[in-house]
């Protein structure tokens, strides 16, 4: 990785009694889109306000770019923030508010003009220019919240749940028109959001955050389907988690009995599970045939809940229940509440989990 | 089909009603506002068309425009611009103790704030008069100042019986209605805003100036006229810190009304300067609409 375009080391940020970062450390490499994903009150907002200059940690060092700011105000950092409200200068129409951060910095008024004409282009909004911010629609209010930001071609962007407000539809495109955006300009996306789809989608990687820790970061891909610890694991997705033990670095033995391969040399102190997705597990009827070197057990169908392209099954077994998805295809069999019947996963499949 | 609810038509009378229950919940006010309000305000404004007699009694046996005439006195003009220079400079010396202070409190935590609220508020608990009275004493030669010169070997400094005691007396007595609504405005500004003005590479002093202080207009304006216009018309402290000897609109208003016996001259002043309040507020309300 070249230089870091910001790095957290040992971050603490404490309010009073409340610990809101125990200790960050994360290094974001340039032109990354770096997503933060955890719970409400992880902390997230408050990494990003330190990162933004608004708050200064306890301890700890922030870089950008090489350059140690933890204790610096905001107008001396090349970030600019698009904020969760959008915060738009209700008193300015819309091509000051655009216009604000490039006056601040003493850019001759020509340019000015220029450069906010391109931003507002950019962002579609060229014919409301003179518009307040309370006569634009939210979906429109966080655009110009998004051109204010870019139009100083800052080195890092912070987003904080910049589409939280926006219905699904607008979300799902703004998903989208960020993502292109953002490979365009090539600048650093700090992006936060609760929502782990969105994290998934638009991410190069993903810091996964819980009671002011990161507990890991990683491309969307290992998040999704290496995940470390049992937080992780659960809060991405619809995941089984079984108890196992470790009885050797290549197997563990599940709660029911019988060995399973599964690489343990990560696998750290405490209670171990493994951890497995719904769409990498398989059914077939108890008599059927399993392809060798697949992880079988057997069990008894507790639910089906039908999802039009999908079913899903509620699977009691000896080691467990597990939460199984079944394409909705012709020609593929179904199974009846109460049927017995096998299910089966590739061992690299499951993953080890820690709590 | 279904019965309906109601008749067609019920729901006017119901709304009527309605309307009829918020009469009654005003009409106290009501009331009081014609009797103490109107009333004398119509009296006032008949009597400044009244006519003064040789002996000093109010004739109002002719409709004479003689007391609008007698304003234009240089006399009047040299009392009304001073009155309206001590009103300018207590409103503007009120704001700049007022506004650091608000934004003070407004930024404390709500406990602190709370507290500090009321020691605002704590000289209403005493009578105005009594409060005046102790600034006499302070600014009087037997005051602290006065004793502490005396002591020094000089002759007793005294502030009192001064223009600048009337405007001590006038910003201690109006201060509080600057700073609740300042206090108001600030405590209601979106701090985020701030931040983001922090953000696009404004210092602290220009996001002040580019984003509180314009989103604060209100709370300034609002401040400003309860300061402005009880210190333009001001009777007591000019009265009893200025020691009557430049004639401030106040004391001259209620000079007609006793001594000169010229009810008409006091009233016809009383009027003009209500109209100009009146359109004072108006400009007032047409720009804040704007901004709101
Ligand atoms: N100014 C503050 N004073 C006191 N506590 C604070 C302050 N800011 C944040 N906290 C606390 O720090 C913790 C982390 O808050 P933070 O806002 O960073 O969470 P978040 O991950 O952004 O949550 P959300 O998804 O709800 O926005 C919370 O427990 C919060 O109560
Ligand atoms: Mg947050």
């Amino acid at each position: 990785m070249t230089k870091a375009a910001v790095e957290l080391s040992g971050v603490t940020k404490h309010f009073g009694e409340v610990v809101a970062l125990k200790g960050i450390d994360l290094a974001i490499a340039d032109g990354e889109f770096f997503s933060l994903l955890g719970p409400s009150g992880c902390g997230k907002t408050t990494t990003l306000r330190l990162i933004a200059g608004f708050e200064f940690p306890t301890s700890g060092s922030i870089q950008i770019h090489g350059k140690e700011m933890a204790l610096e105000p905001p107008d001396a950092r090349p970030i600019n923030t698009v904020f969760q409200s959008y915060a738009l200068f209700p008193h300015m129409n819309v091509e000051r508010n655009v216009g604000f951060g490039l006056q601040m910095k003493k850019v001759n008024s020509n340019e000015i003009a220029t450069r906010v004409g391109r931003a507002l282009d950019m962002v579609q909004l060229s014919h409301r220019a003179n518009a307040k911010p309370d006569q634009l629609s939210g979906g429109m209010q966080q655009r110009v919240a998004l051109a204010r930001a870019l139009v100083n071609e800052p080195e890092v962007l912070l987003l904080d749940e910049p589409l939280g407000a926006l219905d699904l539809k607008l979300r799902q495109q703004m998903q989208i028109e960020l993502k292109e955006l953002q490979e365009r300009v090539g600048i650093t996306f700090i992006y936060v959001t609760h929502d782990q789809e969105e994290a998934l989608t638009m991410s190069d990687r993903i810091g996964v955050m819980d009671k002011g820790e990161l507990l890991q970061v990683g491309t969307p891909k290992e998040i999704y389907e290496s995940p470390t610890s049992r937080f992780v694991a659960d809060f991405i997705g619809d995941i089984s988690l079984l108890a196992v033990s470790v009885v050797s670095p290549t197997e563990v033995r599940l709660s029911g009995g019988g060995n399973v391969p599964a690489d343990t040399s990560n696998a750290g102190d405490g209670s171990h599970w493994l951890a497995l997705r719904p769409e990498s597990l398989h059914l077939v009827s108890a008599a059927a045939d399993v392809p060798d070197g697949m992880v079988r057990i057997p069990g008894k169908v507790r639910h089906r809940v039908y999802y039009g392209d999908s079913y899903f099954y509620d699977v009691e077994t000896t080691a467990g229940s597990l939460d199984v998805r079944q394409e909705n295809r012709p020609g593929l069999p179904t199974f009846d509440a109460g049927t017995e019947l096998m299910v089966w996963w590739n061992p690299a499949a499951g993953s080890l989990v820690t709590a | 089909m279904r019965k309906p609810a109601f008749e067609p038509g019920l729901e006017k009378a119901a709304e009527a009603a309605e309307r009829r229950r918020g009469f009654l919940l005003g009409l106290p006010a009501y009331v009081y506002l014609v009797v103490f309000f109107a009333v004398p305000f119509f009296i006032v404004f008949v009597t400044s068309f009244a006519r003064r007699s040789a002996t000093g009694a109010t004739k109002y046996d002719e409709f004479s425009t003689s007391a609008y005439v007698k304003l234009l006195d240089p006399l009047v003009g040299t009392i009304v611009w001073r009155s309206f220079w001590i009103a300018t400079i207590t409103t503007a010396v009120c704001l700049l103790f007022a506004y650091p202070f608000a934004y003070y409190i407004a930024t404390r935590r709500p406990a602190v704030r709370n507290a500090l609220l009321v020691l605002v508020m704590i000289p209403f608990w005493s009578n105005f008069l009594v409060r005046t009275y102790a600034w006499r004493f302070i600014l009087g030669s037997d005051g602290p100042l006065g004793t502490l010169t005396e002591a020094m070997g000089r002759e007793p400094f005294r502030l009192l019986f001064t223009p600048a005691a009337i405007l001590i007396g006038l910003v201690y007595g109006f201060l509080p209605f600057m700073v609740l609504p300042l206090y108001a405005a600030i405590e209601r500004l979106d701090w985020r805003l701030v931040e983001a003005a922090r953000d696009l590479y404004a210092d602290g002093w220009t996001a002040f100036r580019k984003v509180t202080l314009p989103l604060t207009r209100s709370g300034i304006i609002a401040g400003s006229l309860l300061v402005f216009v009880p210190s333009f018309g001001a009777y007591v402290t000019p009265a009893i810190l200025g020691g009557g000897k430049d004639l401030l609109l106040g004391s001259y208003i209620v000079t007609q009304f006793g001594q000169a016996r010229n009810r008409p001259l006091g009233s016809a002043l009383s009027i003009v300067i209500m109209a100009v309040m009146l359109v004072a507020l108006m400009i007032r309300n047409r720009s804040g609409a704007e901004e709101i």
